[in-house]
């Protein structure tokens, strides 16, 4: 059972609009992905007004320490295996919203299950497929940071196996041009420069 | 006497001037601020046309302050970058010349780094998850390995950028934080405002738009500006919590301009308090950009003798944050 707690840092009104609005979407979310091929906890109740949904325990480890034991070749293979389920996703028009390797769960037969949809959305835009492999290749980056460049490698690599060289390519490009963003960047130092429509009264 | 650095900041819009000692004693800290017309942001060249009229007069009061000579100093430390590249110039080439001059090492310090170790320093946090927000950083990190990792950002305004620009389209002073603050706690009714954020990054850009155009309908402003600070900051906070449970850190520190503001440090003190973590925010006098967050740097980097060739000391406009090697942690 997973229940939306309120977070005492949130105005009232705000709070349960977001908890509402993520346990409806995650619902629904948990289904259409399984649909498309991911493997997702079944769900058998949902309480929106509750905040509440009743899904199946998925008893496994969190890819997050299920990694630090594999040997080269088991990394790549899994990591290969987590792209190829991101690409299933996105070829459905499904962004996750919050790929961390918290977020996957490796049960003792090795399947990969994904978990905690609330976040997620319906989308076929470049942008969104691209925020979300971005955010996965930031959980190797911060958490994984001795195996980041071999393990995200080979995510993108089980992706393109799935949506093509020309889309992986195009969502690549777009990652690149978020990543810039957000950190101290032109667009940042361009949106202090005077002449924005916004600005002017 | 412990050995001296004077610090140099430049930047964004401000230009500061500090001495610190290795024994992390700031014996002053001076700095002016190129203020924008009303309505306008920074222009980067009228704003380092102001550093450069009034950098010798700041530099000087800094070591009159500080009760210290030139020849006193031991290094000369220099906030190379990320910033505007105009304003980073001022500062670099004043910092090269007196390094040069008094024959002492020329100091490169990446200026976010510097709002983590002044915070640190003022709350004397050991190992916390940051929350850097400057008009440049909206940024999450925890060091980890002689870096620090980021967790979280902006994908693609930061707080301060939103906060300015809101600010500048209601027709208020720069910069528009402080005065939102103000009208914030004037405001009564919570207006419903885009709330996004995706795994532990925040993004604002549809939340400007959106209050903008209330802003245009005739909403109130002191209700436009509670519900535009209680949305941000919430998602701000959420992005904070998510982080301090992955990274389950102890601290959760609070640094940069955006720091001083009230209703912001109440909601991340309510998230450091559910994680069982110290809440902690840097010093309101070191909270915006200063010359102290350079000078107190730079003693950490000299003590681990990392001084940059005159020849080779180029500012560094898009500097990142987690590219940066910090030997001293």
């Amino acid at each position: 059972m997973k229940t939306r707690l309120r977070k005492s840092y949130r105005l009232d009104a705000l709070d349960h609009s977001i908890r509402v609005a993520r346990t409806s979407r995650e619902a629904n979310l948990l289904h259409d992905s399984k649909r498309a091929g991911v493997p997702t906890p079944t769900v058998y109740q949902v309480d929106t007004a509750g905040c509440t949904i009743i899904m199946e325990y998925v008893d496994g480890s969190r890819l997050k320490e299920a990694l630090t034991d594999m040997d080269q070749s088991e990394l790549r293979r899994t990591c290969k295996h987590v792209g190829s389920l991101i690409g299933r996703l996105h070829s459905a028009g499904i962004v996750h919203g919050d790929l961390t390797t918290s977020n996957m769960i490796l049960t003792d037969g090795a399947k990969l299950f994904f978990i905690d949809f609330g976040l997620s959305d319906y989308s076929y835009e470049v942008e969104s497929k691209g925020v979300d492999l971005l955010l996965m290749s930031r959980a190797f980056k911060s958490t994984h940071y001795a195996l980041h460049s071999r393990a995200f490698e080979a995510v993108v690599d089980g992706y393109r196996e799935v949506v093509g060289n020309d889309e992986t390519h195009l969502i690549s490009g777009k990652m690149r041009e978020i990543e810039k963003r957000g950190r101290y960047s032109e667009r940042s130092q361009a949106s202090m420069v005077p002449d924005i429509k916004q600005g002017q009264v | 006497m412990p050995p001296l650095i004077l610090g140099i900041e430049s930047t964004a819009h401000t230009f500061g001037a500090s001495v610190a000692t290795t024994d992390g004693s700031i014996l002053s800290d001076v700095k002016r601020t190129y203020v924008p017309g009303t309505g306008r942001g920074i222009h980067p060249r009228e704003a380092a046309q102001h550093h450069s009229s009034i950098a010798d007069a700041v530099i000087l009061q800094a070591l009159e302050r500080a009760n210290v000579t030139a020849r006193d100093l031991d290094g000369v430390a220099v906030a190379l970058g990320p910033g505007l590249g105009p304003t980073l110039r001022i500062g670099a080439t004043l910092a090269r010349a007196l390094a040069s001059r008094l024959r002492v090492p020329l100091i490169p310090v990446h200026h976010a780094i510097g709002h983590i170790e002044i915070g640190a320093l003022t709350t004397r946090s050991s190992d916390p998850l940051v929350v850097l927000l400057s008009g440049g950083h909206t940024t999450i990190a925890a060091f980890a390995s002689r870096r620090w990792r980021i967790y979280g950002e902006t994908e693609d305004i930061t707080l301060g950028n939103l906060l300015d620009m809101f600010g500048r389209s209601a027709g208020l002073a720069s910069p528009g934080g402080p005065e939102i603050e103000r009208l914030a706690m004037k405001g009564k009714s919570f207006i419903e405002l885009p709330y996004t954020v995706k795994g532990n990054d925040v993004s604002y850009s549809g939340l400007l738009t959106a209050a903008t155009k209330l802003l245009q309908a005739g909403r109130p402003i002191e209700d436009l500006c509670f519900s535009v600070q209680e949305v941000s900051f919430s998602m701000l906070a959420e992005a904070a919590e998510r982080s301090l449970a992955h990274t389950e850190k102890k601290e959760l520190l609070l640094v940069g301009g955006v720091a001083s503001n009230l209703a912001l440090r109440k909601k991340l003190e309510i998230v450091a308090g559910e994680h069982q973590a110290d809440f902690r925010a840097v010093d309101p006098k070191f909270a915006g950009d200063c010359g102290a967050q350079i000078s107190w740097t730079g003693t950490l980097a000299l003590s681990r003798q990392m001084f940059v060739d005159i020849e080779r000391s180029q500012v560094k406009p898009r500097w990142r944050l987690d590219e940066v090697d910090v030997p001293w942690r």
